[in-house]
């Protein structure tokens, strides 16, 4: 049952993320940042499968939520046509990429699942486990993590500076 | 519950790992290659928190946590950039954009 709902969310969230980059879904960015969203919830559904339930409620607000909305956003402000994007050539440095790519990627999954110790299910958690839950990860962030969390705080009063003095006109 | 081994979590995150980076280096649309990158921080997402059930360590969540707040900053900042790009050159195309290049 539960290897069902993974395969199903796997391949969910393979082709939507695949439509998001390959041309007759992604020449419209608006199409692809709508196979964005949906590869986003996919996600969601992997990460409450693994237990990450604060996670995976911070990937739909803040991915799918405020991230592909700003996308959206700046997609539609821009109004491309698709005459201005040009035409798609493939070239030479292109096809290289892809199979370098290609390449790494089938070396690292094959060296994965040859690996025996990667090959067993984790140990079940117990049925009061509070793994993965707002509280403890919340504990986590106020005590060990208190430093990191206050610098992203800064990290992104930084950002919000920095991009509206980027976007801004004029100053 | 989750009797799914680590080695299929992994394999998916390699997978959309992959997926994005195809995406970064093929297309030339910069809001494409933007999406592309935040596939890649997901699927890097992915395999944390999959190394973290495994391990039952909820340390890998945290970790997760602050990739998705930087990838909002990045996403914010990056966004003003190619607005202020195509006020400039009329164009998101990444091959117009070569200032530094000669």
């Amino acid at each position: 049952m539960e290897q069902v709902i993974f395969w199903i969310l796997a391949i969910g969230t393979v082709a939507s993320s695949v439509a998001v980059i390959v041309p007759p879904m992604g020449r419209n960015p608006v199409h692809g940042a709508l196979s964005l969203v949906v590869a986003f919830f996919f996600l969601a559904g992997l990460y409450v499968m693994l237990v990450a339930h604060l996670v995976a409620v911070l990937q739909v607000l803040i991915y799918a939520g405020a991230i592909v909305v700003l996308f959206l956003f700046v997609i539609m402000l821009l109004n491309i046509q698709s005459e201005d994007l040009g035409h798609p050539r493939p070239t030479i440095s292109k096809l290289i990429g892809v199979i370098a790519v290609g390449f790494v990627s089938i070396v690292l999954i094959g060296f994965i699942l040859k690996d025996k110790g990667m090959a067993e299910p984790p140990v079940g958690l117990p049925s009061d486990s509070t793994f993965g839950t707002v509280k403890t990860v919340g504990n986590l962030l106020y005590t060990s993590y208190i430093v990191p969390f206050e610098l992203t705080s800064i990290l992104l009063l930084v950002a919000v500076i920095g991009a509206v003095i980027m976007a801004k006109r004029r100053l | 519950m989750s009797g799914i081994p680590l080695s299929w979590w992994l394999t998916l995150g390699t997978v959309l790992f992959g997926v994005g980076t195809i995406g970064v280096l093929t297309r030339r649309n910069a809001l494409v290659v933007f999406m592309s990158i935040e596939l890649m921080l997901n699927a890097v997402n992915l395999i944390l928190l999959a190394f973290a059930r495994q391990r039952g360590d909820e340390h890998g969540h945290v970790l997760a946590f602050f990739i998705i707040a930087v990838a909002a900053a990045e996403a914010a900042v990056g966004l003003a950039i190619i607005l202020s790009v195509f006020r400039h050159k009329r164009s998101v195309n990444l091959d117009d954009v070569r200032a530094l290049k000669h």
